[in-house]
C-alpha cells in the first residue's frame, strides 16, 4: 500500500452550536478514485469546502504527501496540486469557454503582477492559451473554445469546468457532483472520462448517484450527521448494514 | 454650424475627461463592490503631486506620469489600509454595502483636509504644456486647440492601454474573473486580495490623469477646495452611472454623452442649469435604464 497523498485528519467544524464535522479522517493515495457519499446534509460539501480552505476547521490537521503543514489558503490549493470542480459549475459567464479555463491556468503563469500588467512577458499568454486548448482537448470541449460561457448547454458546461481544473494539472482534482443533472448518456461519458484520468491523478468525488460512484470509486467515505460512519472498498462499504440504515432512515441501533 | 461644431468639440473633450473618472470609479465598484468617493480626493492629491513636479521639473511629461503613479500609490494604499479591514471585519450583507461608502466619504473630506494642511491657501499652478489657442479653420478660430488634441490624444492611449491590459493580459483576466466570483476565483489559484488591490491602483492613475487633464482645460490652477473637482467627482459617478456602472466601455460612452450634452446645454441654455441638467439625467437615467444605456450585460467584458 503505498503512502497518502492527502491526509485530512481529525476535522471537526461547527457552526454555531451545529457540528457539521466531528472528527473526520480521510485519506487519498495516489491514482486511487475516492468516494464521499452520504445523506442530504451529511457534511460531504462542508468536508469538501474545508479541504479547499473555504471553511476554517475548528480543529484538524492537513498532511500533503506525507508531510504535515498549516491547514491551506484557499488560493493556495493550485499550487500545491489540488483543483476542484463546484456544484453549480461556477464558469464565469461574460467570459469565453477559453478564458474560463484559462483562470484555472494561473499557477503557469511565470510573470509577476507588475510585468503582466506592463506586458513584458507575451509568452506567458501564448503557453496559458496553449495549455487551456489542450486542457479543452482532453474534454472533447475544443469546438467550443470561443463561446461565451452563458450560450453553452448544460451538459458542455460540466465539460468545461472539468477542463478549467484539468489545466493546472493538477495531482488531486475534487469533483463536486460531477453526474448531478446529467443523462445517461453524458453519464457514462463522465465515467470513463474519470477512469482515465486516474493514470496521471487522483481523484476526488462527492456524487448522489450510485451507479457512479460504484463505477468509478476504488473506496468509499459514508458521512451521516458529520460523522464518518463506514469506510473501505466500495463493495464493502455498500453492503455495510450501517450505511444501508443511513441511506433508508431506518435506526438499526 | 460653426457654433454647433465648436460646442461638440468642447463637450468631447470636457467628456473624455469625464469619461477617466468614470472608469476609476467602475475599475473599483467592479473589484471590490466599492462605490468609491474617494476617487476624487486622490485625483485631487495627485494633482497637487503634479502641480509640485511641474514646478521643480518644469515638465508636464515629467509631471503626468508621477502624478499617475502617486493616484496609483494612494489609492493602493486607502484599499490596502482602510477598505480591506473593513470589508473583512463586516458582519452582514448591509454593512457590506452601507460601511464602505460612509469609509469613502470620510476618507475624502480627511484628504482635503491634510491637503488644506499642507498646502493651505496656496494655489497649485497646472500651466497646460501646449497652446490652448485655436486653430484657425477658414479664417475662423474653432474650438480644437492643440492642448484639447493633446488632452484627446492622451485619454484614446490610457483606453487603448487599459483595453489591452484586460483583454489581452493575463492580469486583466484575473481582474475580470476575480470581479464575477471572488470564490471560484481563488479556487483558481488567483490571489484575489492583491488583484483587488491593482485594480485600485489603476483605478488611482486614472483619476490623477483625470484631476490632472481636468485642471489644464480649465483654470489651470487647482486648490483643496476646488470647484472642479467637485464637479469631476459629479460628474465621473453620472457618467458611470450611465453607462451602467459596471462597465468600461460603458463609462467611456457615459462620459462622452454627458459632455456632449451638457456643453449643448451650456451653449445654447445657459450655464445656471448645467448642474441641474446633470443631475437630472442621473435621476432619468436610474430611474428608466438603471443597467445603463448601452443597458446590455455583456458590457460588463470590455
Amino acid at each position: 500500500m503505498s503512502a497518502a497523498l492527502l491526509h485530512a485528519k481529525g476535522v471537526s467544524i461547527s457552526f454555531g452550536g451545529l457540528k457539521a464535522l466531528h472528527d473526520v479522517h480521510l485519506e487519498l493515495r495516489p491514482n486511487e478514485v475516492v468516494g464521499v457519499i452520504g445523506p442530504n446534509g451529511a457534511g460531504k460539501t462542508t468536508l469538501f469546502n474545508a479541504i479547499c480552505g473555504l471553511v476554517k476547521p475548528d480543529s484538524g490537521k492537513f498532511e500533503f504527501e506525507g508531510k504535515e503543514r498549516s491547514w491551506p489558503r484557499t488560493d493556495e490549493l493550485i499550487d500545491l496540486g489540488i483543483s476542484r470542480t463546484l456544484q453549480g459549475v461556477g464558469l464565469f459567464p461574460e467570459l469565453t469557454v477559453l478564458e474560463n479555463v484559462m483562470v484555472g491556468a494561473q499557477k503557469l503563469a511565470k510573470t509577476g503582477l507588475i510585468s503582466a500588467a506592463l506586458g513584458t512577458n507575451k509568452r506567458d499568454e501564448e503557453i496559458l492559451r496553449d495549455k487551456a486548448m489542450r486542457a479543452l482537448d482532453r474534454v472533447y470541449a475544443g469546438s467550443l473554445a470561443n463561446r461565451r460561457a452563458d450560450t453553452l448547454a448544460y451538459p458542455d458546461t460540466k465539460r468545461v469546468s472539468i477542463a478549467r481544473a484539468l489545466v493546472s494539472e493538477p495531482k488531486i482534482l475534487m469533483l463536486d457532483e460531477p453526474a448531478g443533472g446529467l443523462g445517461p448518456q453524458d453519464i457514462e461519458w463522465m465515467n470513463n472520462l474519470i477512469r482515465n484520468l486516474t493514470a496521471t491523478m487522483s481523484i476526488l468525488i462527492v456524487e448522489h448517484h450510485m451507479d457512479v460512484v460504484m463505477s468509478v470509486c476504488d473506496r468509499l467515505y459514508v458521512l451521516n450527521f458529520g460523522e464518518v460512519i463506514a469506510s473501505g472498498a466500495a463493495e464493502t462499504v455498500r453492503r455495510d448494514p450501517a450505511v444501508i440504515a443511513a441511506y433508508l432512515g431506518t435506526g438499526v441501533a | 454650424m460653426f457654433e454647433f461644431v465648436n460646442t461638440l468639440l468642447i463637450g468631447i473633450t470636457a467628456g473624455s475627461i469625464y469619461s477617466l473618472m468614470a472608469i476609476a470609479i467602475v475599475l473599483v465598484w467592479r473589484s471590490t463592490r466599492v462605490v468609491n468617493f474617494a476617487a476624487g480626493g486622490i485625483a485631487l492629491a495627485s494633482t497637487f503631486v503634479g502641480s509640485t513636479i511641474l514646478e521643480i521639473t518644469g515638465s508636464f511629461w515629467i509631471a503626468l506620469p508621477v502624478a499617475m503613479l502617486a493616484g496609483a500609490a494612494l489609492s493602493a494604499f486607502i484599499e490596502y489600509f482602510f477598505l480591506r479591514p473593513l470589508l473583512k471585519r463586516s458582519g452582514d450583507k448591509n454593512q457590506e454595502i452601507f460601511l464602505p461608502i460612509i469609509a469613502t466619504l470620510g476618507i475624502l473630506g480627511i484628504m482635503k483636509a491634510v491637503l488644506h494642511f499642507i498646502y493651505g491657501e496656496k494655489i497649485g499652478v497646472l500651466s497646460p504644456p501646449l497652446s490652448d489657442k485655436g486653430f484657425i479653420v477658414s479664417g475662423e478660430s474653432i474650438a480644437l486647440s492643440p492642448l484639447r488634441l493633446l488632452i484627446l490624444g492622451i485619454v484614446l492611449l490610457l483606453m487603448i492601454a487599459l483595453t489591452l491590459i484586460f483583454q489581452r493580459t493575463n492580469i486583466g483576466l484575473s481582474l475580470r474573473a476575480a470581479s464575477f466570483a471572488p470564490e471560484i476565483s481563488r479556487l483558481s489559484g488567483i490571489r484575489v486580495d492583491l488583484v483587488r488591490t491593482v485594480g485600485w491602483a489603476i483605478s488611482g492613475a486614472a483619476g490623477a490623469t483625470a484631476g490632472i487633464l481636468q485642471t489644464v482645460n480649465g483654470s489651470g490652477a487647482v486648490t483643496p477646495e476646488a470647484f472642479e473637482f467637485s464637479l469631476l467627482l459629479v460628474f465621473g459617478f453620472v457618467a458611470a452611472v450611465i453607462g451602467g456602472i459596471e462597465s468600461l466601455v460603458g463609462a467611456v460612452v457615459g462620459g462622452l454623452t454627458l459632455g456632449i450634452i451638457l456643453a449643448i446645454i451650456l451653449m445654447y441654455l445657459g450655464s445656471s442649469l448645467v448642474f441641474f441638467a446633470a443631475f437630472l439625467i442621473l435621476i432619468l437615467v436610474l430611474l428608466l435604464r438603471p443597467n445603463g444605456i448601452i443597458g446590455v450585460k455583456g458590457g460588463r467584458r470590455a
